[in-house]
């Protein structure tokens, strides 16, 4: 509740910054004041249950330590994705009051997403999610590419989410309670009514295609590659797991007791989505694409958490939700830093750069999940709750080939890092790296290791 | 009147809105079929809300929620038109034309 509250109400006051104050560096610095005492405040509410905001929701948004803790992670990337990229979102263009409102609308988006138990609130946090985001794809405005990834985004976007109002009037109209909320969903046992099993289908469809799962996939490339590069940083990854912190909480609540009816489907969408991601990154040439399939990749693994759905697969996407945001933000932010976004421009990197050489050998690694990073210890609580679950036992060897496979084209750039020399004839070579934004990659590389070998400090929370 | 009635038509509705998604070109007719989506649902909830108002066991304020319902569908769909509309508007600007089948500078 207080992020929501608060998020909201610095939103506003960003917007009244580019009014008043005219410096970005200022505005900038507002902004990350900001964040501070969002993550001061998700603090308090996930260690004392306390809210400053004490509302009467009537339920309809309903927190506990699981989500608190989600949200925390979702604001404390959000912290650091501001750190590292701030300096790149005041490029963008000359209104960067604005930029960071809607950020901050966002992050109250994704705390009402975390939340909800209610459809209607789902609803809503995924809209407050998505409108700004089209804003922000579109927000290099003479850029032809960003115009078009806006476009498509946007309409992409606008289909998805009919396709899921749909889907909650077919649920509601089948639940015999006459009830929105996500726990007082009547299905009853047995086979499902057509109209439910309908609105189950629709919202199936409608969530794979916000978190870009396989078949609905075919907008994320586009749009992840037309969008600033600061931009699909943050929609890659803090918007991504929060959309699947959503999924997952409304298949659990409203839908889990019918499981067995629907995890074949979720099977088909995973090996799909594994598929599709892995083996269409390989041949990519540019690291941004390239990252934006990885993305679709990794989405494959967290629905491995849809499929599970246990105990251990609510840990799973905890972990995940640190892990992959924590390495992704990282190498965005070093990317946004490359004049060449291909693998070419990486070469001879560690020549030029070491730490950032570093620092894009650990994010990669913790990606393709090599043991002692955070991308390890997140795929494999996703593998244990895979095996947990019972049955499909071979959908844990489908992904773990496929992570496999993801080796490939992840250590392909490490290798144009360490062991290709750098292009000579390119004269604009020598690219400035401030000291902040080294320390800043530093303290990321230190969070995944420590994640990797203490998985406690993110989900120790609901264990307490 | 039998609720199927209601249920036909809204899927009607619907899938003439989806047909135009998926076969149109122009940027403006697409959004003008998410629209006839989005209506297609405002009917639906509407309808149900009736039909669990009707039903004996429920109270009415229960059934009267999908009506608050269909009011956030119109203001969450107000302020997709006009951040839809913009980006349209600025698309527009730049290669003077709404076509969709211009979009394919991201392909390469």
């Amino acid at each position: 509740m207080n992020t929501i509250i608060l998020s909201a109400i610095w939103g506003v006051i960003m917007m009244f910054s580019g009014v008043f104050v005219k410096k970005s560096t200022t505005q900038k610095y507002i902004a990350i004041t900001g964040i501070l005492v969002i993550v001061a405040f998700a603090t308090i509410e996930l260690l004392s249950g306390q809210t400053f905001f004490d509302f009467n929701t009537r339920g309809m948004i309903k927190t506990d330590v699981y989500n608190l803790s989600f949200v925390w992670i979702a604001v404390f990337s959000t912290l650091l994705y501001f750190l590292l990229s701030g300096s790149e979102i005041e490029k963008v263009g000359p209104h960067i009051g604005e930029y960071f409102a809607l950020l901050f609308f966002i992050v109250c988006g994704i705390a009402i997403a975390a939340t909800f138990n209610t459809l209607l609130m789902l609803f809503i946090g995924i809209e407050i999610i998505s409108i700004p985001l089209y804003i922000l794809t579109g927000s290099d405005k003479r850029n032809l590419k960003s115009n078009e990834a806006a476009l498509k985004y946007f309409l992409m976007g606008a289909f998805s989410t009919g396709i899921m109002l749909m889907g909650i009037a077919f649920v509601y109209g089948a639940n015999p309670a006459g009830s929105f909320y996500i726990d007082n969903i009547q299905i009853g046992t047995g086979h499902m009514s057509v109209l439910m099993a309908l609105g189950l289908l629709f919202m199936l469809v409608s969530m794979s295609f916000k978190v870009s799962a396989a078949p609905f996939h075919f907008w994320t490339p586009d749009v992840y590659d037309g969008a600033p590069t600061v931009f699909t940083s943050f929609m890659s990854t803090i918007v991504k797991v929060a959309g699947f912190f959503a999924f997952i909480r409304l298949f659990e609540h409203a839908f889990g007791t019918v499981q067995d009816q629907w995890q074949k489907l979720i099977i088909i969408i995973t090996i799909a989505t594994l598929f599709i991601g892995n083996i269409t990154a390989v041949f990519q040439q540019s690291v941004k694409r390239m990252l934006a399939y990885s993305s679709i990749a990794q989405a494959g693994f967290m629905l491995l958490a849809l499929f599970a759905l246990n105990e251990k697969a609510k840990d799973g996407i905890l972990l995940y939700a640190a892990a992959y945001s924590f390495a992704t933000i990282g190498l965005f932010g070093i990317l946004t830093k490359m004049e060449d976004y291909t693998i070419d421009g990486f070469n001879g990197l560690a020549k030029k750069q070491p730490i950032l050489a570093f620092a894009t050998t650990v994010f990669l690694l913790s990606l393709t999940g090599v043991p002692l990073t955070a991308g390890f210890q997140s795929k494999f609580f996703m593998l244990m709750a895979a095996v947990e679950n019972g049955n499909h036992y071979w959908i844990v060897v489908v992904a773990v080939l496929f992570a496999a496979i993801s080796a490939y084209y992840y250590f392909k750039v490490i290798q144009a890092v360490y062991f290709k020399e750098p292009n000579l004839s390119d004269t604009s070579s020598e690219i400035f790296i401030s000291t902040p934004f080294k320390f800043m990659l530093l303290i990321l590389v230190a969070l995944i290791v420590v994640i990797g070998i203490y998985p406690e400090i993110i989900i120790g929370w609901r264990y307490r | 009147m039998d609720i199927k009635l209601y249920i036909i038509l809204a899927i009607t509705l619907f899938t003439i809105g989806m047909i135009g998604v998926l076969v149109r070109r122009n940027a403006i007719i697409i959004f003008m079929c998410v629209e006839l989506m989005l209506n297609a649902v405002n009917l639906l909830l509407v309808a149900f809300s009736k039909m669990h108002a009707l039903n004996p066991s429920l109270s009415p304020t229960v059934a009267s929620d999908a009506q608050i319902f269909v009011f956030f569908i119109m203001v969450v769909a107000a302020a997709e038109v006009s951040v839809g509309l913009a980006i349209i508007v600025m698309m527009y600007r730049n290669v003077h034309t709404v076509d969709v089948n211009f979009l394919n500078r991201l392909k390469h």
